[in-house]
């Protein structure tokens, strides 16, 4: 009888992992079906980035006082998670405070640290609701957040709110230890007997540790992934300055051979490949853009700073970051369904980003400097535009204008070249 | 005053120290040749070896590039790297940020490798070695500017200071509106969005930043692209506020300014 709470936990931890890594291994599929992009070099640059953009949350601090709150929340939650090993570790053999008699003073001292960050964690969180909920700052309210993405960001406060408070509680129920902050709270439970205070701590203990649990298993499928995509993909973010546009070795070549044919391979080798031009659906994307979209938070900081958004356009960078994910995730499931993917008639363009979003884009990277978890919207902008004039010849008449001068006059605008220096010309006079 | 070409320096045998890319806004636009005319004279005053190409110059592509025409980006690129090669071009100052972000950082990987400043950069440079020498009491002295970041000097390429610094070698009172330097707004030229009508929305996006840059007091706001100084002026000619306030580029202010 007395293993029945053991061989439970052992349960309930089993499957909660199972069913994690089954979600993780199909995000880590789904991320993969992008194109291969190689960001392996500069190593000790991208750990830099890792140490300065996730850990440091340098982008966040942008906002000194939110930075602050939402740095509460992120460390007071990492460091709880030490707590959590012993919790488990309680779970497993069946043990009270397995680390209390081996850490002594210590141990009480950390307690104490874990409840104060626990206090701390739960009254951000109830600020980051109210912030949320009825302040009405504009990246909440916008329309990009309306339904299950708008809960989704209360749910998980609501969430931390409750499993702080069952720490707290768990801590105040327990006779055999009285910590700093939960002995406040012990007040509460005054009138109660000692049989039903264990009752209650035994409680908020399995509710605590099962709560993580459904969390964890919650994560892969909220804005809330962030807090593990964050880290890798601070790694893998963009080290050369933020103007420089990916380069189309496929065209440059092919302009190159249209120039200098002696230098066009022959044979075997001139067999041009079929790959189109620019991006239509995620799988022509890279890995890091479909990493970027599950790292999304949601936060719209991007969509905050967007000149064409500011102005009332139909473009959101959030938005295209959000809408990435959906897709991903309908093509996911359409190959769980199927085995491998079979064509919907749908695709990225069109299904979910119009032309006219992406037209209203002015590059102008405020979106990229600043996002918080290192994601480029624009980078996806320019790949799927790269696709409407290059494989669609889809452009607005403006747009097909300026490409005859350039072509023809060596200028965007219909002047003649021999003008060129008329400037000089006149100075020189 | 004389503004050489290469292709007159060549023929003399000379080469000179730095190129003067111009750009097409630089060359072409009413407005923007005014800019280019005044850095050149400063170029002259201070007795810099430079060229221009001249009539052989071409678009960098970079509008192409940026709206997905990545054939004729490629095209462009190509012929402007053969001409830059051929001439043995090592050192390139150019007064667009456009123009400055497509040769510094997307000619290399295409086989055009140079050392590219920005003019702010270069002018910074040229005050701090004491070249510049500027009016006791210039027409800025204790004027209000406010400085327009560019996008693609700015968060594209991290150049926030040197157009500052500039600024602040005038003695004029630099004031800074709420969204500067990373948090800049855009101009609303971008992307190629100059050669086109603006997507449906509420306002414009030159309208939206000039409003913010007139609400400073500023009576002169400072940009250092063509493609802004354009925009800005649109906006405040919209807001019919021209007879107050001037748009002017770093290089208009540093030029009439000069001792
Ligand atoms: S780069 Fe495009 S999407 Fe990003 S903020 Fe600028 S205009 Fe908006
Ligand atoms: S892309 Fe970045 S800034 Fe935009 S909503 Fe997502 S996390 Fe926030």
């Amino acid at each position: 009888m007395q293993y029945i709470p053991q061989v439970l936990f052992i349960l309930v931890s089993g499957i909660a992992i199972y069913l994690f890594a089954g979600k993780v291994s199909e995000i880590r599929r789904n991320i993969f079906l992008g194109r291969d992009e190689d960001l392996n070099n500069h190593s000790s640059q991208r750990w830099k980035n890792v140490l300065l953009l996730a850990f440091g949350q340098k982008k966040m601090f942008k906002n000194p006082l939110v930075a602050i709150l939402h740095f509460i929340i992120y460390g007071g939650f990492i460091i709880i998670n030490i707590e959590v090993l012993e919790i488990v570790m309680d779970g497993l053999l069946g043990t009270h405070r397995l680390f209390e008699k081996p850490l002594g003073e210590v141990y009480i001292w950390l307690i104490n640290a874990f409840e104060f960050l626990a206090a701390g964690v739960l009254i951000v969180c109830v600020i980051f609701l109210i912030r949320r909920n009825v302040l009405k700052l504009k990246r909440f309210t916008s329309k990009d957040l309306n339904g299950w993405p708008r809960s989704d960001a209360n749910y998980i406060l609501i969430t931390e709110i409750i499993l702080m408070s069952l720490f707290l509680v768990m801590n105040t129920c327990d006779s055999t230890q009285s910590f700093f902050f939960s002995s406040f709270l012990k007040p509460l439970f005054n009138n109660f007997s000692e049989h039903s205070l264990v009752l209650i701590e035994k409680t908020c203990w399995w509710l605590h540790i099962v709560g993580i649990f459904a969390f964890l298993n919650y994560l892969p499928y909220s804005k809330h992934l962030h807090i593990i995509l964050a880290f890798p993909n601070a790694y893998y973010a963009k080290l050369e300055p933020q103007g420089k546009m990916h380069n189309m070795p496929e065209i440059q070549n092919e302009v190159l051979y249209a120039m200098q044919p002696e230098l066009a391979p022959t044979g075997d080798a001139a067999q041009t490949h079929a790959n189109k031009f620019g991006a239509k659906d995620v799988f022509d994307l890279s890995w890091k853009n479909l990493m970027d979209a599950y790292s999304c938070t949601e936060c719209g900081r991007c969509t905050a700073a967007c000149p064409a958004n500011i102005t009332g356009k139909l473009l959101s960078p959030r938005s295209i970051m959000m809408k990435t994910r959906d897709r991903l995730e309908e093509v996911g499931k359409n190959i769980d369904l199927n085995k491998a993917f079979k064509d919907d008639n749908k695709s990225l363009l069109r299904d979910y980003i119009s032309e006219e979003e992406l037209r209203a884009c002015t590059t102008c990277n405020a979106c990229v400097e600043q996002c918080p978890v290192s994601i480029s919207p624009l980078d996806i902008i320019t790949q799927l535009r790269r696709y409407l004039i290059m494989e669609e010849s889809n452009a607005p008449q403006e747009w097909n204008a300026m490409f005859s001068n350039i072509e023809n006059n060596f200028a965007p605008w219909k002047l003649a070249p021999d003008e060129r220096d008329k400037w000089a010309i006149e100075m020189n006079n | 005053m004389k503004v050489n070409t290469m292709a007159e320096l060549m023929a003399k045998g000379e080469t000179p120290e730095v190129l003067f890319w111009v750009g097409c806004a630089g060359s072409f636009d009413v407005r923007a040749q005014k800019i280019t005319k005044a850095f050149a004279t400063i170029l002259n005053k201070v007795n810099i070896n430079y060229a221009i190409l001249g009539k052989e110059e071409m678009c960098t592509g970079d509008p192409a590039r940026r709206s997905g025409n990545e054939f004729l980006f490629q095209m462009m690129a190509y012929n402007n790297i053969q001409l830059l090669n051929g001439y043995g071009i090592k050192k390139i100052v150019t007064t667009c940020p456009h123009c400055f972000n497509t040769l510094k950082n997307e000619y290399p990987e295409l086989g055009g490798h140079y050392e590219v400043i920005h003019h702010t950069t270069f002018l910074q440079q040229l005050i701090d070695e004491g070249k510049i020498k500027l009016k006791e009491a210039g027409s800025f002295k204790g004027k209000k500017i406010s400085y327009h970041d560019s996008c693609y000097l700015g968060r594209s390429n991290n150049i926030y200071e040197a157009p500052r610094k500039v600024l602040e070698a005038l003695d004029a009172e630099l004031i800074e509106m709420k969204r500067c330097r990373s948090n800049g707004l855009c101009c609303g030229a971008g992307g190629a969005q100059m050669f086109k009508e603006d997507e449906k929305g509420n306002t414009r996006i030159n309208i939206e930043r000039t409003e913010e840059a007139l609400g400073t007091g500023a009576s002169v706001i400072a940009a250092a692209c063509p493609f802004c100084n354009t925009m800005m002026t649109d906006g405040v000619k919209n807001k019919e506020k021209e007879k107050e306030v001037q748009v002017l580029d770093i290089a208009e202010l540093i030029e009439q300014s000069l001792a």
